[in-house]
């Protein structure tokens, strides 16, 4: 009853966002990163300089290479393999461990803790007071799943920092995804931001006419009624590019530029990461 | 919800999305035949729609925040294969821009909630809502278990996923290679939380957001609603109903009626003397044949009623019998025309 509806406030000695703060809060992180990942796409580094398409197909195949493994040997050394590409690629592990490790470690390491001592198995200590048993099998389950999280989720990262938006979508329309798909992807990607901006305006216009808290239904009616417009203004916007994208001759086919080509560093690591995958899963690493 | 990558195996994400991948084409191809050139901004704009709608945290009862998938608002307002590609799409970019849900998992999260969840959804929610007004509380309620239902539906679809990964998979010494925890724990343990929060974020959020359509655009409720009873199907019809009921209750009147139906001859009345007479005098006193004609004997046994002369043989009272003909006879009717008219629907359906 006594939360406020925005700004940061004490309550009861705690600083506490309100909604529509943490709302524009959300709203602001996410084209933070988007504009960041356009900023560590233009590095001179080393995945950066790789074909987009070539990209795109070796590391998806080191990802399934680091599901695939079956020993926590072989998943730390995929572990250190991405963090390796990171470096050479200009990629602060600052900013690795901020937006990808702490966070993937927190969500599953919470996930899979109980699994130390629910997952049966040889018991290699025990809790002190409780004296719960923490079984081996529960401890590798535990870190197979946070190694997997950690390497997969940094592999992709390092895709969308080192690639810009649009040549990954071009990328996949040469790998065959079909163009209509893809030019959905780009747009969809471009009115992200669009309704984030208008969403942003919903909140911060809400924000200056408010002098006081809101209660628990008022709060959600807010949200709601937001939601709502939000709705509304995206389906109008729908008609209005429509009528644009029509206005300029479009009748329903996508045609994309394909402008890449390839050099031989493109291909050697294409094979490299081929090899590594092709080993893990022919050889049941 | 959004599973991350290592939670499942490579065959599983294979198989959740070898399963979602003909949801996705037949998506296409119908929103395709709705929308042709409107199809790509649409989607687009509904796909972008979907991702931010994500971000809205909501205030539930109890002091909790949670937030909506959202896919009970795209089911009801775009119909439930609209909502496949939206969610699918925004659910796409979220994996690999935004690395919330993993690359490989994106077929089995989109078969949770991108087709399970919407799909669940807009049937718990067409149930509910029958042909009530656009403007009802009714459809507000529907809404709301909608999204209770509809998210619950995805949750438990994933906890199963979850749940036979320790069945499956182990490695050489026995520990589970992906998701550790099985069926008998997966499965409480994910539904408790969509139960008691997530499932409610869903409902508050299908709800509230049907709401505020009806006040501000009740005609996006009207694109799913085929059958929107805007005046009241039943006030508009009713009387016709109850005239059809009074009619078939005075149908015993035709057994007054005196002499044949011309031309409603059968092949034995022509070998009744007493119904030959009545032909005659129906006929201008012009005498019947004395046979019965060739083509009336042929084709006369080729099909035999099966309730003849309006009279059931399990009947003995005649009355009874033509009342208990007339509710057969129109409900038939009406029985041929519910198909044809579903016939129809199917080749318009609902996008």
């Amino acid at each position: 009853m006594d939360d406020p509806a925005y700004g940061v406030c004490t309550c009861r000695g705690k600083k506490r966002r309100g909604l529509v703060e943490t709302l524009v809060f959300g709203l602001i992180g996410a084209e933070n990163h988007s504009l960041e990942a356009e900023t560590t796409s233009g590095l001179q580094g080393v995945l950066q300089g790789f074909d987009p398409r070539i990209k795109v197909v070796a590391l998806l195949t080191l990802i399934i290479a680091a599901v695939s493994t079956q020993r926590l040997t072989v998943l730390a050394m995929m572990f250190a393999l991405a963090t390796g590409l990171a470096v050479i690629s200009k990629i602060r592990i600052v900013r690795l461990f901020r937006q990808v490790w702490l966070g993937v470690l927190v969500f599953s390491g919470i996930i899979v803790l109980p699994a130390v001592f629910i997952v049966p198995g040889e018991a290699i200590a025990h809790l002190p007071v409780v004296g719960w048993a923490i079984t081996l099998q529960g401890v590798r389950s535990a870190a197979f799943v946070i190694g997997r999280a950690e390497t997969a989720a940094t592999l992709s990262l390092l895709l969308v920092l080192t690639t810009p938006w649009p040549h990954v979508l071009k990328a996949l329309s040469s790998l065959g995804v079909p163009a209509a798909v893809v030019a959905v992807l780009g747009m969809t990607y471009r009115y992200i931001f669009v309704l984030m901006q208008s969403a942003l305006q919903m909140a911060e216009a809400r924000q200056s006419r408010l002098i006081g808290p809101l209660d628990g239904p008022a709060r959600r009616a807010l949200m709601m009624t937001m939601i709502g417009t939000l709705l509304s203004k995206t389906l109008a916007l729908g008609s209005d590019v429509h009528a644009a994208m029509v206005a300029r001759g479009y009748r329903g086919e996508v045609r994309l530029l394909d402008d890449f080509r390839t050099k031989p560093a493109d291909w050697v690591f294409l094979l490299a990461a081929l090899g590594i995958a092709a080993t893990i899963i022919g050889a049941r690493l | 919800m959004h599973i991350p990558d290592g939670y499942l195996s490579p065959s599983t994400c294979a198989a959740t999305f070898a399963m979602a991948a003909p949801f996705w084409y037949v998506a296409s191809r119908k929103v395709k035949s709705r929308l042709h050139t409107k199809l790509v901004p649409l989607m687009a704009v509904v796909s972008a729609f979907s991702f931010v709608v994500m971000m809205f945290n909501l205030p539930l009862p109890g002091g909790t925040t949670g937030h909506a998938v959202g896919l009970a608002i795209a089911a009801i307002v775009l119909g439930p294969w609209a909502a496949v590609l939206s969610i699918s799409i925004a659910l796409l970019i979220q994996a690999v821009f935004f690395g919330d849900g993993g690359i490989t998992a994106i077929g089995a999260n989109c078969l949770n909630m991108a087709i399970v969840g919407p799909f669940v959804a807009y049937f718990v929610y067409q149930a509910l809502a029958g042909r009530s007004e656009l403007t009802s509380v009714r459809r507000v309620v529907a809404a709301g278990v909608a999204g209770y239902v509809g998210i619950n539906a995805a949750a438990l679809l994933a906890a199963i996923e979850f749940g036979i990964q320790p069945m499956l998979f182990h490695d050489a010494t026995g520990a589970p290679l992906y998701a550790p925890y099985p069926l008998a724990i997966a499965v409480p343990a994910m539904m408790a939380g969509h139960l008691a929060i997530a499932g409610i974020a869903e409902a508050v959020a299908g709800a509230g957001l049907v709401a505020v359509l009806q006040r501000t655009e009740p005609e996006l409720l009207d694109l799913t609603a085929s059958h929107p009873a805007t005046a009241g199907r039943w006030r508009e019809t009713r009387a016709l109903w109850f005239g059809l009921g009074l009619i078939m209750l005075l149908s015993p009147l035709g057994l007054l009626a005196a002499g044949t139906a011309w031309g409603e001859w059968g092949a034995a009345d022509f070998a009744d003397p007493a119904v030959r007479q009545e032909i005659a005098a129906a006929s201008g006193n012009v005498a019947p044949p004395e046979g019965i004609p060739a083509g009336l004997e042929r084709l006369s046994s080729v099909w035999s009623a099966p309730i003849p002369d309006y009279a059931p043989s399990f009947l003995k009272n005649e009355h009874l019998g033509y009342i208990l003909s007339a509710v057969m006879g129109s409900g038939l009717v009406l029985l041929v025309f519910a198909g044809i008219g579903a016939l129809r629907d199917r080749r318009s359906p609902t996008v």
